[in-house]
């Protein structure tokens, strides 16, 4: 069993090399990958669709329900994989930069779809979409659209689509004898939340676990709110203004004084978990979670929630913006039937169908204007249905700030360098939230990430 | 497999019996040639990756970026020079992988000992002793998060509350001891495997002759047992570490690589999928296989002779 000394000796090196080297690899193994094109040849003949998504409850039901859509066309039929949605960032990046052509559809988030279409990896969808009158292109979210639009093309239609808002627990705030107006200020918010918090219940439940998509969406909008950006419109960063600094600060004070006790660790499913439970008394966070929150299976504070607005400090409106949309990569071998698939699942019947067949609180909200004029919809999401839809209509991704910007887009900036920056910034920002580290020295070093990430853009 | 029918000595009779010599070079290249192709094999499988992360890290390569890709010599090496976070990482990856190998290896001893008695239900004893090192390291990560340090609900800060101690925002405050803990918690079965293999090939006359000489326990376990047990540490320190200076998992669930715990692991996958920076992820990749070379042939072998110099001669 034992090893010879001098084997013994060789073998320590070596054995760690070889552990080294396998780090190495999972390094690279990202630079291979790729597939052998798409099966079917456009045409007659059976298409076989290969749909990558992430593997989001609104997306599962989509593929549920694609049996409807393979009755109508017998040709065709639509092979899911579903993924996590970091994996599937990586599997469809990976897959149309190096040309694979294994998807034939992808759902893409908003921040990459103007990223995308610039390197010309989707094909422009809007002559198709808008030569179909039945189809009612317009129907769609405005906002929505215009953070899918690129020089005027259309090159992805959202399945749906989300905002942000402010969930309150109503039993927690009659108590403490507090009233929420239905447009706050951070002020007033920070104000209630350090009322309403005791040893039992928390304030409020903000992100703060790292990573450009978790504790830097809410934190984004309040920098834009408080006047603060990531960029001006010559992509000069703007970190370093007071305006920044501000925000940041106020964010983790209140965490800190009224908000949850272990942030890193908190991100949406965490605060979902401790306001359901009733042990968070408000939360600004994606409005999809408002249905959720209201789903008494899983919820202890289903019909005791109240909604308002995004809180605000200087501008009218807070709220991100956000949608999983419906894409058709260049490399497809199947356009057409592409085509096909996504303006079913996209459209108003879609829509009918989910209602009828799965229940109207499945339906995929923040897509479609119509959708909120579904009387079984309005009856099943009465709550958080018109407020959602409000927010939607009033965000403004072409300047959510004070200050005008050169991309169009809120919680985030569209460019390929955003996402490292964002978390690189938030594993900073952690330090401060745990009393390691002041505010102005990580500030200072995301000032410099951000104007190098800037200057790529000039 | 069917090279491995024909051996040389089951010829037709009708050849010529080979002299000595002859028929010990023919086995010499009959085995040669059956070796081949686990050689080559190997090779394949380990060099050509290695030389196409050399190639890589030779390029200027943003996945994001696809028109702008090219050779860009050693400017990712200077980027990853420059940028502080390669040694802060290789300090990360020393901390969280040294003190969690010596914390295992320590609990592993003690357990081991226990175990090396026999008493009723040690069977039982052993199994469940060894269950952590059977969790898949994710699972054991969020079954960590969730139910043993969530600040609120978690079973650690219950704990805590019931000798009268504030409860501890884990992995806000603590992030490596949170990694440690974990990691500790996962491999002290594994140490304490092999250490209990080798208490267990200790020669009971050994022990005998030491307490007929009067010697007490702690000296027997001093001068006896650990000794004996030196072959048996350096192997589970030396599996141990190249296991750990891979891990993954926990990072990435519970701390997201904040307050220290950047292993070098973690920063690669940082740089490769969430930089998307192909190139500088290939040269991160490529120096840590230069520095881990390094310091296994130098400190590896410096600790293992302070061992050796100062244990008994074997």
């Amino acid at each position: 069993m034992m090893l010879t000394r001098t084997a013994r000796r060789q073998a320590a090196p070596a054995g760690l090399a070889a552990a080294a080297l396998a780090l190495a690899l999972t390094a690279c193994a990202g630079a291979g990958g790729g597939g052998d094109g798409g099966s079917a040849g456009q045409g007659g003949g059976p298409v076989e669709l290969t749909l990558a998504t992430v593997n989001n409850p609104q997306m599962k039901d989509m593929e549920e329900l694609k049996s409807a859509f393979e009755e109508e066309h017998p040709d065709i039929t639509v092979n899911f994989i579903q993924m996590e949605e970091n994996d599937l960032r990586d599997a469809v990046t990976k897959d149309v930069a190096t040309d694979g052509g294994q998807y034939d559809i992808v759902t893409v988030g908003s921040y990459e779809v103007p990223i995308w279409a610039q390197n010309g990896w989707l094909t422009d969808l809007t002559g198709d979409l808008g030569s179909d009158a039945d189809y009612d292109v317009d129907d769609l979210f405005e906002p929505v659209k215009d953070a899918l639009t690129v020089d005027d093309s259309l090159y992805a239609v959202p399945f749906y689509g989300e905002s942000s808002m402010l969930m309150y627990n109503k039993e927690l705030l009659d108590a403490a004898g507090v009233t929420m107006p239905e447009h706050p200020t951070w002020q007033e918010v920070a104000d209630i939340a350090r009322e309403v918090d005791s040893d039992d219940v928390d304030g409020i439940c903000l992100r703060g676990k790292p990573g450009w998509g978790e504790v830097f969406a809410p934190l984004t909008t309040v920098v834009n709110t408080f006047g603060g950006s990531w960029y001006d419109a010559e992509w000069n960063a703007q970190v370093d203004q007071p305006e920044f600094a501000e925000a940041v600060q106020f964010y983790v004070d209140l965490v800190e004084d009224a908000g949850e006790a272990d942030p890193v660790s908190t991100g949406f499913t965490e605060c979902l978990n401790n306001v359901s439970q009733g042990r968070s008394a408000m939360w600004v966070d994606a409005t999809v979670a408002a249905g959720l929150l209201e789903d008494p299976e899983s919820s202890q504070v289903a019909g005791k929630m109240g909604y308002a607005h995004a809180p605000v400090v200087e501008t009218e409106e807070s709220g991100w913006l956000w949608s999983w949309n419906l894409a058709i990569p260049e490399t497809t071998q199947n356009r057409d039937a592409a085509v096909e698939f996504v303006k079913w699942a996209t459209s108003k019947e879609y829509h009918q169908l989910v209602g009828t067949e799965l229940g109207w609180s499945r339906v995929p909200p923040g897509a479609r204007n119509s959708t909120y004029e579904i009387p079984e919809y309005e009856e099943a999401a009465a709550s958080f249905a018109p407020i959602t839809r409000d927010i939607m209509l009033a965000v403004n991704p072409e300047q959510p700030g004070v200050a005008p910007q050169s991309w169009t887009g809120i919680q985030y900036v569209t460019i390929p360098e955003f996402q490292d920056l964002g978390n690189q910034v938030s594993q900073d920002l952690a330090d401060v939230f745990a009393g390691r580290s002041e505010l102005a020295p990580v500030l200072e070093r995301a000032q410099d990430l951000a104007q190098e990430a800037g200057d790529a853009q000039k | 497999m069917t090279v491995l029918m024909t051996t040389p000595t089951r010829r037709r009779p009708a050849r010529a019996v080979p002299t000595g010599q002859q028929s010990r070079r023919r086995r010499v290249a009959v085995s040669r040639a059956l070796l081949w192709p686990a050689l080559a094999t190997s090779i394949v499988l380990t060099q050509i990756p290695f030389v196409l992360t050399i190639y890589y890290s030779l390029q200027r390569w943003n996945m994001l970026r696809p028109g702008d890709r090219g050779f860009t010599g050693l400017d990712n090496y200077v980027s990853v020079l420059r940028d502080g976070s390669f040694l802060s990482s290789l300090g990360a990856t020393v901390a969280v992988t040294g003190t969690s190998v010596v914390a295992s290896t320590l609990l592993g001893m003690l357990f081991a000992v226990l175990l090396d008695r026999s008493f009723v239900g040690r069977g039982v004893a052993r199994t469940l002793m060894i269950t952590p090192f059977l969790v898949m390291p994710a699972a054991a990560a969020l079954v960590w998060k969730w139910s043993i340090l969530d600040a609120a609900t978690g079973m650690a800060n219950w704990g805590l509350g019931l000798v009268g101690l504030p409860p501890v925002a884990w992995n806000t405050e603590l992030p490596m001891l949170t990694i440690i803990l974990v990691l500790t918690w996962q491999y002290t079965p594994f140490a304490m495997l092999i250490l209990l293999a080798g208490l267990q090939a200790q020669d009971r006359d050994v022990l005998e002759a030491a307490a007929v000489d009067g010697a007490g326990a702690l000296r027997t376990f001093g001068s006896i047992t650990l000794p004996h047990l030196r072959q048996y540490v350096e192997i589970a320190v030396l599996l141990a570490s190249i296991m750990l200076l891979q891990v993954f998992d926990p990072i990435a669930i519970m701390t997201r690589g904040t307050g220290g715990t950047k292993t070098l692991s973690y920063l690669l996958y940082e740089r490769a999928f969430v930089g998307l920076e192909v190139g500088e992820a290939a040269a991160y990749g490529v120096m840590t296989v230069l520095v881990t070379i390094v310091v296994a042939s130098v400190a590896l072998r410096t600790l293992f002779k302070v061992f050796s110099t100062e244990g008994i001669d074997r």
